[in-house]
């Protein structure tokens, strides 16, 4: 047990907990042995304070590891600690592919569980549940097998319950078969926001993979211009030389904070139009490596310090269809307050699932990366939450550090049913987490 | 839980009548914060504050009463106060302190020795109880409420200067000494401020409003700057200042 300061990755709000290791089911169970209050935490890349316990214990779960044999279905069974990024590593030359994967391999399947992430599949294949046929979830009343037709209560009460109905130490995934480690992918640049919706409601079903890169610092007509790239798995048809090779780990890191500022108005800006200029127009067909098609960012380690000490939040919310003008107003309102936004994210949802706490349902999302700094920041985004509000659509927890607990409800109208399942699960209230006090999604 | 922009839920605030901590009180209700614990010396007053922390958007506000002359009685005054929250702290503001008239402290022995007591003693009796509360939750924020009055002292406010630089230079140390422990200390030094305490002095350059002094501690709550100025240019107007030699700096403070 050591005592650790945490914090999520996007570096604010650090907290000091304890952080014990466990190798076992038993072990693990044993937390609960004291009144001690207790939250999992894989990898830390939540974006806020979802993995962290001020004055708690904090169960690191990379010592509930291994990788069992890949059925000839394509279902494996894993320790929760295990990350994408290593299930890939062993899968991968097998032929085999995760359903879904966010936009970084380092994150451990237990934490992906229960952030219940999702990829740019989502409009296709759903979020990471779904393809989640089995778990094992250890809670202060007990250990439970949880899927989709067993104790499925749990199971969907689990799925985006940001770890607060218990322990997940393993999980059984359906993969997906793949003959190449290569994605097929169309890039076109839109000059607005506009177009660049238009196109993905008409034509994002005919891919498997989609997101666009917005531009939210630019004002006027282009304002939202931006960069699509869609695409699919490349079959060995589509290669001379198909190979199967895992991405390779990260060959630079930031090896200390950049100064507070260094990502400022002027620096985003010349970033953000240099992304746009340096994109093809467009360009269909291009095979792309599946690291660098879908995990970009993880070819610099560490790269969330080039926001410095002050760090950065992001900002991920969802809305209707019927509401795609909340995604036009989100953006006029940061491009007119003058807060420096990277490059957003904006992808298009299918149908959510049954998670009571999960956060993708049918519509759009779009995510924003903030370096924190600005005054009107704060205030900024509470307009935004209520605009999303309003627009019947939510904040997405795993990436939340500055939500007001009062929107919370409205936001999530299951929170009730996943509230009495927790205090089925874990009547003391044993299970919390920064994140969860301070959005008051369980007592204290 | 305070969110990433280091706005509070939770809030004590010793000292809570006074124009500028009210003028926080206001920021931090609107804000986030949904408790507040108002610690004075005057009931009538606390109930006017709580209400009106009340009416900026906090859903529990309480009070307790203490007398800075008497340090003996601080860790009671905090243990009230957490106990009162009933929930974890996220900051306490510390906001005690008495400016007095210098020329009539000067002659008077007692009186010189109550501006110690009420600007230095109490505050440090009540910080060491929050310091090993704070450190026992492992997290938390303290404010400060400093002078740049604190940077160098001058003749002509020696006593409350010099109180509030013992008190400056102390948590600066005790601000060091938290590392580590998910706890923080930042001070507040803010220029001329015109309020209740200043009333009928005359403005001096660089005087603020009370909510001024607010959202520069609101920024400050944000970006987690050791030393929070208000305005902020007086970082660099003291950082001369405080270089002068003596003739010229007695020449400048006194105005």
């Amino acid at each position: 047990m050591t005592r650790r300061t945490l914090y999520g990755w996007g570096r604010t709000s650090p907290s000091i907990a304890d952080v014990v290791l466990a190798n076992s089911e038993e072990k693990v169970a044993h937390l609960f042995d004291s009144s001690a209050q207790v939250i999992a935490r894989g990898l830390g890349r939540s974006y806020g304070d979802a993995a962290q316990l001020s004055g708690g214990v904090v169960l690191d779960n990379h010592e509930l590891g291994g990788i069992g044999p890949i059925a000839p279905n394509g279902q494996v069974t894993a320790g929760a600690g295990v990350s994408i990024d290593e299930l890939l590593q062993l899968s991968i030359p097998q032929g085999w592919f995760v359903p879904v994967t966010p936009g970084t391999r380092q994150v451990s399947l237990g934490g992906a569980f229960a952030a219940d992430v999702h990829g740019k599949n989502h409009h296709r294949d759903g979020s990471l549940a779904q393809h989640v046929t089995s778990l094992r979830l250890v809670t202060p009343t007990g250990v439970f097998t949880c899927s989709p037709t067993e104790n499925a209560d749990i199971f969907w009460a689990t799925a985006g319950g940001m770890g607060l109905t218990g322990i997940i130490t393993s999980l059984t995934l359906q993969l997906l078969p793949i003959t190449t480690d290569q994605i097929l992918v169309d890039t076109q640049r839109f000059n607005s926001l506009d177009t660049i919706m238009d196109e993905m409601s008409r034509r994002d079903e005919h891919y498997k993979y989609s997101v666009a890169w917005v531009d939210c610092m630019t004002k006027g007509a282009h304002m939202g211009r931006g960069v699509l790239t869609r695409g699919d798995h490349a079959t060995t048809a589509d290669v001379d030389t198909p190979t199967r090779t895992a991405p390779r780990s990260a060959a630079l890191s930031v090896p200390f904070d950049a100064p507070s500022g260094l990502l400022n108005p002027l620096t985003i800006k010349a970033f953000n139009e240099l992304w746009y200029r340096v994109a093809p127009k467009e360009k269909l067909g291009q095979p792309q490596s599946l690291g660098t098609f879908f995990h970009p960012l993880d070819g610099i380690g560490n790269w969330n310090r080039l926001y410095g000490k002050r760090g950065f939040v992001q900002y991920q919310f969802c809305v209707p269809d019927s509401h795609g003008d909340t995604v036009v107003q989100a953006i006029k309102r940061l491009s007119s307050s003058g807060v420096p936004s990277f490059l957003a994210v904006l992808k298009r949802f299918g149908a959510g699932n049954e998670g009571l706490l999960s956060f993708p349902s049918a519509g759009w999302t779009l995510a924003l990366d903030l370096p924190v700094g600005p005054a009107a920041l704060p205030e900024v985004l509470d307009d935004l939450d209520t605009m999303v509000l309003e627009a019947g659509g939510r904040i997405y927890f795993a990436k939340d550090a500055r939500l007001s607990p009062d929107k919370v409800a409205a936001m999530y109208p299951r929170l009730a049913e996943f509230q009495a399942m927790k205090h089925r699960l874990d009547p003391a209230g044993q299970l919390t987490s920064d994140l969860a006090r301070r959005l008051r999604i369980v007592g204290k | 839980m305070e969110n990433a922009f280091g706005q509070p839920q939770n809030v004590v605030v010793l000292g809570g009548t006074s124009d500028i901590a009210r003028a926080v009180t206001r920021k931090l209700c609107a804000a986030r914060t949904h408790t507040v614990v108002l610690a004075g010396r005057n009931q009538a007053l606390l109930d006017d504050a709580a209400k009106e922390a009340q009416e900026y958007g906090a859903t529990k506000v309480d009070t307790v009463l203490f007398d800075a002359q008497d340090p003996s009685d601080a860790a009671r005054c905090v243990s009230e106060a957490f106990d009162k929250v009933g929930e974890k702290i996220d900051l306490v503001v510390i906001a005690v302190g008495l400016l007095g008239d210098q020329l009539e402290l000067e002659v008077d022995p007692i009186a010189a020795a109550r501006m110690m007591t009420v600007n230095i003693t109490w505050p440090v009796a009540a910080l060491t109880e929050i310091r090993n509360r704070l450190i026992a939750q492992g997290s938390g924020r303290i404010l400060v409420m400093s002078s740049v009055a604190s940077i160098r002292v001058r003749r002509g406010s020696y006593l409350y200067s010099g109180a509030k630089a013992g008190l400056d230079r102390l948590c600066e140390g005790l601000a060091d000494s938290l590392i580590g422990t998910g706890v923080t200390l930042q001070l507040l030094r803010p220029g001329f401020v015109r309020s209740k305490m200043t009333a009928g002095l005359k403005d001096i350059p660089f005087s603020t409003g009370v909510n001024e002094v607010a959202d520069n501690v609101m920024r400050g709550l944000a970006s987690g700057d050791r030393v929070i100025y208000s305005p902020p240019i007086l970082k660099y107007v003291f950082g001369v200042l405080r270089h002068l030699p003596a003739p010229l700096w007695r020449k400048v403070s006194d105005r």
